[in-house]
């Protein structure tokens, strides 16, 4: 497991640098099944000196993740979601009581190669706070990792256009409008998103604050999560036949 | 639809078996198989088995026989029937599988007819009263036996669905039905002949022995048919686990062997690894694409927007982030604006391509078309770029406008430019 480094050093993060601003400090667990890829991630993010982030244990596969999480209560857990045991869908299933508790709740952060939708739509409505791809570089990560532990939801361009298609189909008629519907403020926000600007851009952009911009986005989140469209899983197997 | 890609019939089976079709057939697709097998029109066919069918139903029962002996297959479509025609759909997971198609108009009217002709054709051949009798009977035991067999078809075909679409219940319904037919005839024949008395101790036998076979070879049967399935899911797996290995070895190894070579330049490493990246998600996550040659004109936008950025990464080793929502069938106007898009590529490409990922996104909406292209280089101010230079003004500016569309460049307020291209769909899409 992890042979945590850091032991109450003094340096604190230069001030200038995004993740480790404020001298806050971020538990995280690591599961993927590939050993090069943790080591890689552990050695970009995992300089608590310097990133703010500390990773306080490994896993390979679902048993092994439940028990790490349990045991080291993180604050966040970048997740693969392919995994074997399961997949990072069953990790989240099976942490779903960890995830619950308001006290100290344990957030999730999708993070994988895959470019298929119904893996990332999978992840996000299971639990998790946010997706990202593994060509995300260190400091977007770290910037991910304090935005997931603070609460909001991260999407990544990919993850947005996923949404925006998912929502688009208005074949069916909506369950619950209130969730099965998109606002227009939240349609712009991911339309931003999926263009790549960053959150700090998209407030710019539409003259509101940051914060705002970071409501909007859980509130995208959360419908995604709860929103009762069954055509959402349907859409998902379908978009790779298009 | 690919199967319209697809070369002729005859070209891709050197080796012509006869099989009955199993496409736009009207009865059991004897004639349309016959008719690919000859190279004949189908009407022809056709006619020769009326014809044949006036010389004391000879039609009938050669046709029967054609029916009840050859396999039923996809093809034996007549020459100038497309293709197409068999219904296709693609799976979840990717696989091609066939349709059960509903019986048409045709087939029914050839169904009645074929039920009346025979009725007038039976009425009026002249046969003693005896036998007259039993004629029903045996079109009873003939009919159980046809439904019996023609499960074989059935089977035939849920193969090429999707395994478990048919239901089960049906197919016991069937079989149930031709035995009680088949069950019905032959006692019918046994009335006849006046052995009604014998009956229930002949049927009690009858039963008798078949429940002794049945636990004698019932074991043996069910076995034997689970070797056969599992022999046939390992034979399933070693060909997938050889298709991959395939895969992976020409393309995936010989890019890896490129790197190795290619280690001290990191662009081109770097343009190799997203080629192998984008060709092995290709051939992972979209099943249907990977017939689809790389250079083959797209001709839908989300397929073109994707060309162009894949093209363009190779060529200037700047990685583009591709994202799309929803697609739509590309005419005059679209295709010029995916020439600007293109053109916004390249600029972004070349002049800010240091800053990361340039990011492509395209939207397409009911009434019009989006996409923007953003870099996160430098930027570019637009009115600085002297007259003579063209690029920009007329390749993509100019050329959406002569369409009658919009486009826009400005400076992102975090760094870098965004070229956004904006046109009206056609109201025919």
């Amino acid at each position: 497991m992890s042979d945590a480094t850091e032991a109450g050093e003094p340096a604190e993060p230069t001030g200038s640098d995004e993740g480790g601003a404020g001298g806050r400090r971020v538990r995280v667990v690591l599961v993927d099944d590939h050993r090069m890829f943790r080591t890689g991630v552990q050695a970009e993010i995992g300089r608590t000196d310097i990133t703010g982030v500390e990773v306080v244990g490994e896993a390979a596969d679902v048993d092994q993740a439940v028990t790490v999480i349990t045991a080291a209560r993180p604050e966040v857990v970048l997740l693969d979601v392919h995994l074997p045991g399961g997949g990072g869908v069953e990790v989240l299933r099976r942490c779903s009581p960890l995830m619950a508790d308001a006290g100290n709740p344990v957030r999730f952060l999708a993070l994988s190669v895959s470019d298929a939708a119904e893996d990332v739509i999978g992840v996000i409505r299971g639990g998790a706070r946010g997706y990202v791809t593994k060509t995300i570089t260190g400091t977007d990560l770290v910037d991910s990792i304090f935005r997931v532990q603070e609460g909001d939801a991260v999407f990544s361009p990919r993850l947005a256009g996923f949404v925006l298609d998912a929502f688009a189909s208005t074949d069916a008629p909506p369950v619950d409008e209130d969730l099965d519907r998109l606002t227009q403020r939240e349609r712009e926000v991911l339309r931003l998103i999926a263009r790549g600007y960053a959150y700090k851009e998209i407030a710019k952009q539409l003259y509101i604050s940051v914060k705002t911009v970071e409501s909007h986005v859980s509130a995208v989140l959360r419908k995604l999560q709860l929103s009762n469209r069954h055509e959402l899983t349907r859409w998902a197997t379908a978009r790779r036949l298009v | 639809m690919p199967e319209a890609a697809a070369p002729p019939l005859d070209a891709v089976r050197p080796l012509r078996k006869l099989y009955r079709s199993g496409d736009g057939r009207w009865l059991g697709g004897v004639a349309r198989g016959l008719a690919g097998h000859l190279g004949l029109p189908v009407i022809w066919v056709r006619l020769i088995f009326v014809g044949l069918f006036t010389a004391d139903g000879l039609g009938a029962l050669l046709y029967g026989a054609f029916w009840f002996f050859v396999p039923l297959g996809i093809g034996g479509v007549d020459a100038e029937r497309p293709p197409a025609a068999v219904t296709t759909d693609t799976s979840p997971d990717g696989r091609r599988r066939l349709v059960a198609r509903k019986p048409d108009k045709g087939q029914i009217v050839a169904l009645l007819a074929m039920v009346v002709v025979s009725m007038v054709f039976v009425g009026n051949v002249d046969l003693d009263g005896s036998t007259k009798a039993y004629v029903v009977p045996t079109l009873l035991v003939a009919a159980g036996v046809a439904l019996v067999w023609r499960q074989a078809d059935n089977a035939r075909r849920a193969r090429w669905m999707a395994v478990g679409r048919r239901r089960r219940t049906l197919t016991l319904a069937r079989s149930a039905a031709g035995v009680l037919l088949v069950g019905a005839g032959v006692s019918g024949i046994f009335v006849l002949q006046g052995s009604a008395a014998h009956l229930g101790a002949v049927l009690q036998a009858a039963l008798a022995v078949l429940v002794g076979i049945a636990l004698l070879a019932g074991p043996y049967l069910v076995r034997m048919t689970q070797d056969l399935s599992e022999e046939r899911l390992m034979r399933i797996r070693a060909q997938e686990r050889a298709e991959v290995a395939a895969h992976v070895h020409d393309s995936v190894l010989h890019t890896l062997t490129l790197i190795q070579r290619n280690a001290e330049r990191a662009s081109e490493v770097r343009r190799l690894a997203r080629a192998q990246e984008r060709d092995l998600r290709v051939w992972l996550y979209k099943p249907e694409g990977t017939g689809k040659d790389e250079d083959e004109e797209p001709d839908t936008l989300a397929e073109a927007v994707r060309h162009s950025a894949a093209e363009i990464e190779d060529k200037h080793g700047v990685p583009i982030e591709v994202v799309v929502v929803g697609d739509c069938s590309l005419d005059d106007r679209l295709t010029a604006q995916m020439q600007a898009a293109r053109e916004a590529m390249v600029n972004a490409a070349k002049y800010g391509g240091e800053g990361g990922a340039v990011q492509v996104f395209a939207e397409v909406e009911e009434e019009k078309v989006f996409v923007s292209v953003r870099d996160r280089g430098p930027g570019f101010d637009l009115d600085s770029v002297p007259d003579d230079r063209m690029g920009v003004r007329e390749s993509i500016i100019g050329r959406m406008q002569r369409n009658g569309g919009t486009a826009r460049l400005r400076a992102v307020p975090g760094g870098g430019t965004e070229v956004e291209l904006v046109m009206e769909r056609t109201a025919t899409t």
